[in-house]
């Protein structure tokens, strides 16, 4: 089991009102799954994203990732899983405006004390499976908007991370482009058995997936294996 | 050109330090060259105060000091190194056709040893000089410019108040007395040629002034003191009556000079870093706006697994870069600035190596100080709302 989520709720405060964005939600992901998550805004999907991300942790409920439970590990602890463990693909890239590629694909490994020959090599490798290697010293001002989304992944993926959570990583992408980046998902899940989890609101982008969650109000109204 | 404008604080702070430093250490520099000009550890002993005391004691003359005393001081007072006495006065020397007018000096081979004043060409003055009271001189390089026209004047015949005088020797090069006399204008002669066949003198062997230097700086009060003693003594003065004679320790003036210069030279130092201060500041300001401005990615950074510390650390090191280059341009400005203060205005300056890494360590100091703060907001950044903001 990679993700076990037992019983999760995230309470927010905002002035007098309480938001409950999560409630109580109970789910597990097995390794190698790809999974969609869907819902409207304010569904809770995000939060729960961000939950499964160790971006934050809940105010109710344990959260176990690779066995491992979050809810108990310190904000350096975190910071290590998400290096480790995790990949991000955002919805906006975000690639650092003013660095290459190349360099990009490089940072995660900035903070795991990876020497410069083995993080030039490592990223070159990711970038050459997205088949972005002729890219590798372009910033992200010069690719196109699928290039960028190639090189956040190969960001996501240079760690060998065994998890990919993609956060509508089709939202700012045309159509042509968003079934490439999603088929290429699909091909990492397959071929490197790696575990996506896709938050999209797009039906066509969710269809992607083996399985379906919909969220609404915090909580998962529905689960469905295709 | 943000960051430019932001390391101009740390520039002017950086270059006004130095050449604050700088221009301090060239005055004391200054002073330090004029106690060697006169020659280092003298003390000086002028006839008497005791005019306006009512009682006249001795000789009953103002000057009171003679050759003995100042053979007497070399002997008997053991912290100091040698005592000359002097005997001078304005006299108007004749050279072929030339004239001028000099100060007349006659005194003592020693004299030149407590000066630390070295002989050019030729020789100086010797015993033999002085028991004969021979008629030899040795001139100063002002004398030689305006009598001789530059040329060697040795074996040439100076004429002072008719009597001839052999030149002897020619001195180095003095320059200017720290109130602002040619030390380079002036002849000497032996002390007895000086006084039997010149001056003249109101009793045997009266001198103007003696010329003394103690053994080391350290014995400089000391020696003072055993003057002081011994003339008394051999003038028959009592402790409570006023001494007819003056002890004047010139380097000791000098030297409190020279120190209240060095607490001036830290002074402006430290005005000077108070703009460096500002330029801190400064530095703070723009890497709170830095922070701000890139939140995004900070978020980025932390999503991918940066800790706290790795963004704090990134931010320190921006901040000092900043600091560092500007305070590396702010040290070649202070050096150009010292180097055409010295060039336009002729004061002396002085860049010491130390001047320069205190003022550069200060600017990175600064750096790393003001930007802590900026460093620690942006590692204490939510990584979700740092990704949501725009």
């Amino acid at each position: 089991m990679l993700i076990e989520a037992q019983a999760i709720s995230k309470v927010y405060q905002v002035g007098d009102n309480v938001v409950h964005a999560l409630n109580s939600v109970n789910l597990s992901i097995v390794k190698g799954e790809f999974v969609s998550i869907m819902g409207h805004s304010g569904s809770g999907k995000s939060t729960f994203m961000n939950m499964l991300g160790c971006l934050d942790v809940p105010t109710a409920g344990t959260y176990l990732l690779d066995g491992v439970d979050v809810g108990k590990l310190n904000n350096n602890e975190l910071a290590e899983i998400r290096n480790l463990k995790i990949g991000f693909v955002f919805q906006g890239f975000n690639l650092l405006p003013k660095i290459s590629a190349q360099e990009n694909v490089e940072l995660p490994m900035l903070y795991n004390n990876t020497s410069a020959i083995e993080r030039k090599a490592k990223a070159l490798r990711a970038l050459k499976m997205l088949g972005l290697e002729d890219r590798a010293h372009h910033n992200p001002a010069q690719l196109s908007g699928g290039q960028q989304q190639r090189v956040a992944i190969a960001r996501a993926l240079v760690n060998n991370a065994p998890l990919i959570l993609a956060d509508e990583p089709t939202g700012n992408l045309d159509s042509k482009t968003s079934v490439e980046i999603m088929e290429l998902l699909v091909k990492l899940n397959q071929e490197e058995n790696i575990t996506v989890v896709l938050v999209t609101h797009e039906p066509d982008i969710a269809k992607f997936g083996k399985r379906t969650i919909k969220f609404v109000d915090g909580s998962i109204v529905s689960d469905s294996i295709k | 050109m943000r960051s430019a404008l932001t390391m101009l604080g740390i520039i002017i702070g950086v270059s006004s330090v130095i050449t604050m430093i700088a221009i301090g250490n060239g005055a004391s520099e200054s002073i330090k060259g004029q106690i060697s000009s006169i020659g280092g550890n003298i003390i000086m002993v002028v006839p008497g105060s005791v005019t306006s005391g009512g009682m006249r004691m001795g000789t009953g003359s103002q000057s009171t000091l003679t050759k003995d005393d100042a053979i007497a001081i070399e002997k008997e007072c053991p912290s100091v190194q040698v005592s000359v006495g002097v005997l001078n006065g304005a006299v108007q020397a004749v050279a072929g056709n030339q004239n001028w007018s000099t100060i007349l000096y006659g005194t003592t081979e020693g004299y030149f040893v407590a000066r630390e004043w070295n002989i050019e060409v030729g020789r100086l003055m010797n015993e033999q000089d002085e028991k004969g009271a021979m008629k030899v001189a040795i001139v100063g390089k002002t004398v030689v410019e305006n009598l001789f026209m530059g040329a060697d004047p040795t074996g040439q015949i100076i004429r002072i108040k008719k009597i001839p005088f052999t030149v002897i020797g020619v001195l180095e090069q003095k320059g200017q007395s720290p109130i602002g006399q040619d030390q380079d204008d002036a002849i000497y002669i032996p002390l007895a040629t000086a006084q039997k066949k010149i001056f003249g003198t109101r009793f045997p062997g009266m001198v103007r002034s003696i010329v003394t230097k103690a053994r080391d700086m350290d014995v400089l009060s000391i020696a003072e003191q055993e003057i002081n003693d011994l003339l008394r003594q051999r003038h028959r003065i009592s402790a409570k009556q006023d001494a007819d004679f003056s002890v004047r320790n010139l380097t000791q003036l000098m030297q409190a000079a020279e120190q209240s210069l060095q607490t001036m030279t830290i002074l402006l130092g430290a005005i000077a870093s108070i703009s460096l201060l500002v330029g801190g500041i400064g530095i703070m300001n723009i890497m709170l706006v830095s922070v701000t401005e890139r939140t995004r990615e900070i978020g980025i950074r932390l999503a991918v697994g940066a800790k706290a510390s790795n963004i704090r650390i990134q931010f320190i090191i921006e901040a000092l870069i900043l600091s560092l280059i500007g305070g590396a341009i702010g040290v070649i400005l202070g050096i150009v600035i010292a180097k055409s203060i010295s060039f336009f205005a002729g004061w002396a300056t002085v860049l010491t190596i130390t001047s320069v890494a205190i003022a550069f360590s200060f600017a990175g100091l600064v750096g790393i100080f003001f930007g802590f703060f900026p460093a620690y907001k942006a590692s204490m950044l939510n990584p979700i709302e740092a990704l949501r903001r725009e």
